[in-house]
């Protein structure tokens, strides 16, 4: 435990100029040491003020100096304490000096632990960097600069300076501000040092680690250009997402009294027989089947590792790309980084001119990786050269991980330019969108990005912790509202609307969004125009008439009326929420045939009547119904002959009216020729 | 290996109370494939690039064997029916002419695909002209309709489920573009319009049917001939409607293969612009890993599948307990206490929305800035609209100002700062390679980003770098090892090619 622990000495700037970023300084300065109280409880903290009124420091007992620099916490391991003291920074009252104060830092972890713990001690600032430093006794700002430098070396320090600029600072102030930059940016030269200069409270927040996690190599190894040309790598994560933590189940069985209750959960997992609930399945008699269609084949463990595909681990290049080969959104997963091996000196030079000549070149090189001996995971993906500008930092490749054929699906979408134009923008609307996306821009050439996700912190994580030591002192606390500096995380930056009102004012007039009322879901579709045949103009009339119908009963026809039969008949055969429409119309229509020759005066109704029985025999035709409409025009010629309506009959006959024959509905038991001759059959057999 | 294929899967969040995801849960595809065996589908051969010329017919069942395989795999719950028209023989239920639905013993004509069907499938060529045979189902002077038939014969196999658990579809592939083209008058009238009433039929009980048009080589397939308006499309779909491009081979069979998805919308989402003005959206799975076929356990005594079942326990007293309401962290030295509630209560910091932030160049997203597969995002204007046009005119001032979106993807489990990047569309000959659209690229937060690269960062010297010549050599050796076409599509994984080649053959 002791091996892996950390300390680290907060190097405070509590000046007047400071004194409204303060609440920001507490906030990721005791968030910091409340991850660590859940995830290192043995890493030790101290910390100290600069631009205090008071100085109380061990340095300025023993040599003097180092005024104003107050040691508000000598090291000690983390506590509830510490958390509560860092929420409550006392305001200093005249301009720090962080030289001093770093000095101050080193000394006590140079007592505490001499030089012991190399790699884990670590020094934190943060200053707007605005007060003045003061001149040395003796040599320059520079020399001092280089002898901290080297002390923090020999220990095996690191330096990390958080600068805050919030707005451009002007005036005499502006001297102070670039010495001490130079200053700041010397110790990166230096040194194991970093120093970030960040613009938002938000992006304060995010600036530093706040949680410590052991770089672990995934690959060591060849990067295998060609058999005879091989570098050495280090291959690490670059990114990995800090996921929300897993909580452990509670029980409340335990009794109060018990003070070493351990309050936790065991979950048991019990393989039954799905057959027989009863017969409980040892864990090893188990097999994994696969599933293959509605098939489960069982392979058991070593069936499997015979057929698993077992590469040998190594990573091959398979070729240089051009960078515009690779669609960006087709990376797959966290990424990875590339290091040249640190202790090889060629190998750094390679990777070095790989990747600046693959910069200068525009591509990519596409890579077959296999991590691990022994694992099937094969993976491709693309290296991009990330050119270090840090002449301490060596050149280095981030890995992406591409889809293979199979993970991507491809659908397909309407081209825009092909979309009606009542879905494109016009000429204004688009001048409107451009000035907008100009306008609200989170690269302003005066300030810092926002919102860059190297110093963005998770809300929700931020929100859990802070929740977390909320809890631990109110228990039935409710989860309290968002940061308002997380805030600016998750919703726009009104400061920022409000600045470019104007762009957006002109958007929001120049376009207009309109919601919808909620439609009923309905699977039914009105063809306005099923047929490109000479039915077209009826089936218009259908569809207005159809509409005009949607409205009065929603859009079911019910009944054969007298305006439109034929359309009435139509639609109530295609109805098809009740399958008893198809004989209710056909009835109806019977009806109405039978009706209108009954009515008919001397003929007069007959164009009309053969209408209706057009459109019933095409109708029987459609649902199969041919029975129906045979017995039906049986039925229709016996009673003409009967009521001396011949006439009719004549009439249908010479408009080539049949029986429905085989060939045009199965299940009718008419030949062709019979249907053919039904009529004129009828003909002479007059009474 | 034991990969929970709905956490993989799970595109974002489970959030019970999203009305999309409901819709997504209840997506299994019930899909019937008419395939055209009309001796001009044999007839007409089409150029390859390697020299093996294939016929429409084999093109089409080519591209069904491919998706196929791949359902097995990954969507073996959806079911699936091969159905020839134009054929000699007849094999259906109906027992109507020229229609024959291919199928395998122990299994419903609309089943899951198997093993074995799959393998009968793929030796369709050395039985099929002796078995079904080729036919021309529409001929003058008879009325049989053959498409017709066809489409009662599928609808009559989509009877199966329910269409508000199911999709349904019909999948039409022929080189036909005016079946009823040699018939003349009255008949044509007639014929064309029952069959259109079929067709309406069927889309009435919520079936869609799709075309898949092949194209020969000397005239483009021609919609709106007949097919239009079986399929329902008028004016703008119509004109957006690109027949598979008859030139090669290759490009037809992957056109094909995109028209065959179905577009499944992972969620609909609210796109909140600036001031209360929000335009929707709809969010698509473009990528994602394909998972080896889910794992079922089996009691190997009796191949019989076993289930799971948990108990808790509590760790002090021994007791077997309901699974307890509370989670706790232990910090200070004390359990902190947190309900379910409130934990979720954390996590939702802006639900169900899309925020816009701002803008900023390209240059500002990195390579590193990346953790998960992206989402694809295309406009609707279904239930709110103008927002097709809003969408279009940002899409387009970003890529004419090279700009990308920063927004806040907050869902009720899980929220992110996203990228928005304007994809402009990509067409080449064989269609449309990248839609047109935005895709959602998930950010890290500080915490997720690591510094690997300063861990050996050296403190005194500076670390070694290549100098021009080394520079100049490098650049040498690219141009030497350079991959001309490099597209994704080149790898398969032989992870999932391996498993599965096994119980296929």
């Amino acid at each position: 435990m002791a091996r892996n622990k950390e300390a680290l000495v907060l190097l405070l700037d509590v000046g007047p100029s400071m004194h409204h970023l303060l609440p920001e300084v507490e906030k990721i300065c005791s968030m910091i040491v409340q991850k660590k109280l859940v995830y290192s409880k043995y890493d030790e903290v101290g910390v100290v003020l600069f631009g205090t009124e008071e100085t109380e420091n061990e340095l300025t007992m023993e040599v003097g100096g180092y005024e104003h620099v107050v040691v508000l916490q000598n090291i000690k391991v983390v506590d509830g304490d510490l958390v509560e003291t860092l929420k409550q920074i006392p305001r200093g009252t005249v301009p720090g000096d962080f030289l001093d104060a770093i000095v101050v830092g080193m000394d006590m972890l140079i007592k505490k632990y001499s030089s012991t713990n190399k790699g884990k001690k670590r020094l934190c600032l943060m200053t707007n960097g605005l007060s003045p430093i003061k001149d040395p006794y003796e040599g320059s700002k520079e020399d001092q600069v280089n002898a901290i430098a080297e002390q923090m070396t020999s220990h095996g320090m690191k330096l990390e300076c958080v600068v805050v600029r919030e707005s451009v600072v002007r005036g005499e102030n502006v001297s102070v501000m670039e010495e001490n930059d130079r200053i700041l940016n010397l110790f990166p030269q230096k040194s194991c040092a970093k120093t970030i200069f960040v613009e938002s409270s938000t992006s304060l927040l995010g600036a530093l680690k706040t949680r410590n996690i052991s770089p672990v190599t995934i690959f060591r190894g060849d990067l295998e250009i060609s058999p005879k040309l091989k570098i050495k790598v280090w291959v690490y994560k670059k990114t990995s997402e800090e996921k929300f933590p897993t909580l452990k189940k509670y029980s409340d069985k335990a009794p109060s009294t018990d003070k070493f209750a351990s309050h936790e959960v065991k979950v048991d997992y019990e393989y039954k027989s799905v057959e027989d609930a009863n017969k409980v399945v040892p864990p090893e008699q188990r097999i994994k089947g696969y599933r293959y269609g509605p098939q489960v084949v069982p392979i058991s463990a070593d069936e499997w590792d015979a057929v698993k595909f077992k590469p040998e681990k190594s990573v091959k290049l398979l070729g240089f790309t051009d960078s515009s080969n690779i669609m960006r959104h087709h990376y797959m997963k966290d990424v990875n980084i590339f290091i040249a091996d640190p202790g090889d000196q060629n190998a750094i030079v390679a990777v070095s001119a790989l990747a600046r000549a693959m910069k200068e070149m525009h591509k990519v090189a596409i890579l077959r990786c296999v991590w691990r001996q022994g694992q099937g995971n094969v993976v491709v993906g693309v290296l991009t050269p990330n050119v270090s500008d840090n002449d301490h930092v060596p050149d280095s490749f981030y890995f992406n991980i591409l889809p293979f054929a199979e993970d991507v699906r491809e659908f397909q979408f309407p081209s825009f330019s092909n979309l009606p134009a009542s879905l494109l923008p016009d000429e204004e609307q688009q001048e409107a969108a451009d000035n907008f996306v100009k306008m609200l821009d989170l690269t302003p050439s005066d300030r810092k990005e926002m919102l860059q996700p190297d110093f963005t912190p998770n809300p929700v994580l931020e929100r859990f912790y802070n929740y977390l030591e909320l809890k631990s002192k109110h228990p039935d606390a409710a989860v309290p509202p968002l940061d308002k500096t997380l805030k600016r995380i998750t919703e726009p930056d009104p400061e920022l609307l409000a600045q470019k009102k104007s762009a957006i004012d002109s958007l929001l007039r120049h376009f207009e969004v309109k919601e919808k009322p909620k439609l009923k879901k309905s699977t039914r579709r009105m063809r306005e125009k099923p047929s490109g045949s000479d039915d077209e103009d009826n089936y218009r009339r259908i569809s207005s008439k159809t509409e005009v119908e949607l409205i009065e009963n929603g859009g079911k026809v019910e009944k054969i009326g007298d305006l439109t039969p034929v359309q009435d008949f139509e639609a109530m055969m295609s109805r098809r929420d009740n399958p008893e429409w198809v004989n209710r119309a056909i009835t109806e229509m019977k009806n109405k045939i039978h009706d209108l020759i009954e009515d008919s005066y001397e003929g007069d109704n007959y164009a009309k009547a053969l209408d209706l029985l057009v459109a019933l025999r095409k109708g029987c035709i459609l649902e199969q119904e041919p029975k129906q409409f045979n017995d039906f025009l049986h039925q229709l010629c016996k009673f003409c002959l009967q009521n001396d309506l011949r006439s009719f009959c004549n009439f249908l006959a010479t408009k080539g009216i049949t029986l429905i024959s085989k060939t045009e509905a199965a299940d009718s038991d008419v030949t062709e020729e019979e249907a053919r001759s039904f009529l004129v059959k009828s003909e002479p057999k007059p009474e | 290996m034991e990969l929970d294929p709905d956490d993989v899967f799970r595109d974002d969040e489970d959030d019970p109370d999203n009305e999309a995801l409901r819709e997504r849960a209840s997506s299994k595809e019930l899909v019937v494939y008419l395939v055209d065996a009309s001796p001009k589908m044999f007839s007409t051969k089409c150029p390859s690039e390697d020299q093996k010329d294939e016929s429409h017919f084999q093109i089409a069942t080519s591209c069904i064997l491919e998706s196929l395989k791949t359902q097995i795999i990954n969507r073996s719950y959806d079911e699936v029916a091969v159905c020839f028209f134009n054929t000699r023989e007849k094999k259906n239920l109906q027992d109507l002419n020229n229609v024959f639905v291919f199928n395998v013993a122990d299994r419903e004509f609309l089943d899951r695909p198997t093993a074995k069907f799959i393998k009968e499938f793929s030796r369709l060529e050395e039985f099929f002209m002796k078995d079904i045979g080729s036919q021309y189902g529409i001929v003058s002077g008879s009325r049989e309709n053959s498409l017709y038939n066809a489409l009662w014969v599928a609808q009559a196999l989509l009877r199966k489920g329910s269409a508000k658990t199911a999709d349904k579809r019909i999948l039409i592939f022929t080189d036909e573009d005016d079946p009823f083209g040699n018939i003349k008058g009255g008949a044509k009238a007639d014929m064309t319009r029952t069959t259109l009433q079929r067709a309406k039929d069927a889309q009435d009980l919520g079936i869609s049917i799709e075309l898949l048009p092949l194209s020969q080589l000397d005239r483009e397939f021609n919609i709106s001939l007949f097919y239009a308006d079986l399929i329902g499309l008028q004016g703008e779909n119509l004109a957006q409607f690109m027949p598979a491009a008859g030139e090669r081979m290759e490009d037809m069979k992957y056109q094909l293969r995109k028209r065959m998805f179905k577009k499944r919308i992972v969620r609909k989402l609210t796109f909140s612009v600036a001031n209360g003005v929000s335009i929707e959206v709809h969010t698509y799975a473009f990528i994602r890993p394909t998972v080896l076929g889910s794992i079922t356990w089996l009691d190997s005594v009796t191949n019989q599948p076993i289930k799971i079942e948990r108990s808790f326990i509590c760790a002090d007293t021994g007791a077997l307990m309901q699974e307890p309401p509370k989670r706790f962290q232990t910090y200070k030295n004390q359990d902190v206490k947190f309900s379910v509630e409130e934990l979720s209560e954390i996590k939702r910091v802006s639900t169900g929305q899309l925020r816009l932030l701002g803008f900023k160049p390209l240059s500002c997203l990195k390579d590193y800035h990346n953790l998960r597969p992206s989402t694809f995002i295309f406009p609707s204007d279904e239930e709110v609209i103008g927002s097709t046009r809003i969408f279009i005119a940002l899409h387009r001032s970003m890529i004419r100002l090279k700009r990308f979106a920063v927004a806040f993807y907050g869902t009720s489990s899980h929220s992110q700062l996203v990228a928005l990047v304007a994809q402009e569309e990509i067409i080449d000959s064989g269609g449309q390679v990248e839609p047109p659209g935005m895709h959602l690229i998930y950010l890290p937060y500080s915490d997720d980003i690591r510094h690997a690269e300063e861990l050996h960062s050296t403190t005194n010297a500076s670390v070694p770098r290549a100098n021009e010549d080394q520079i100049k050599k490098a650049a040498a050796l690219i141009k030497r090892i350079d991959l001309k076409d490099f597209s994704v599509y080149q790898f398969a994984n032989p992870e999932t090619l391996c498993g599965f080649a096994g119980p296929c053959s």
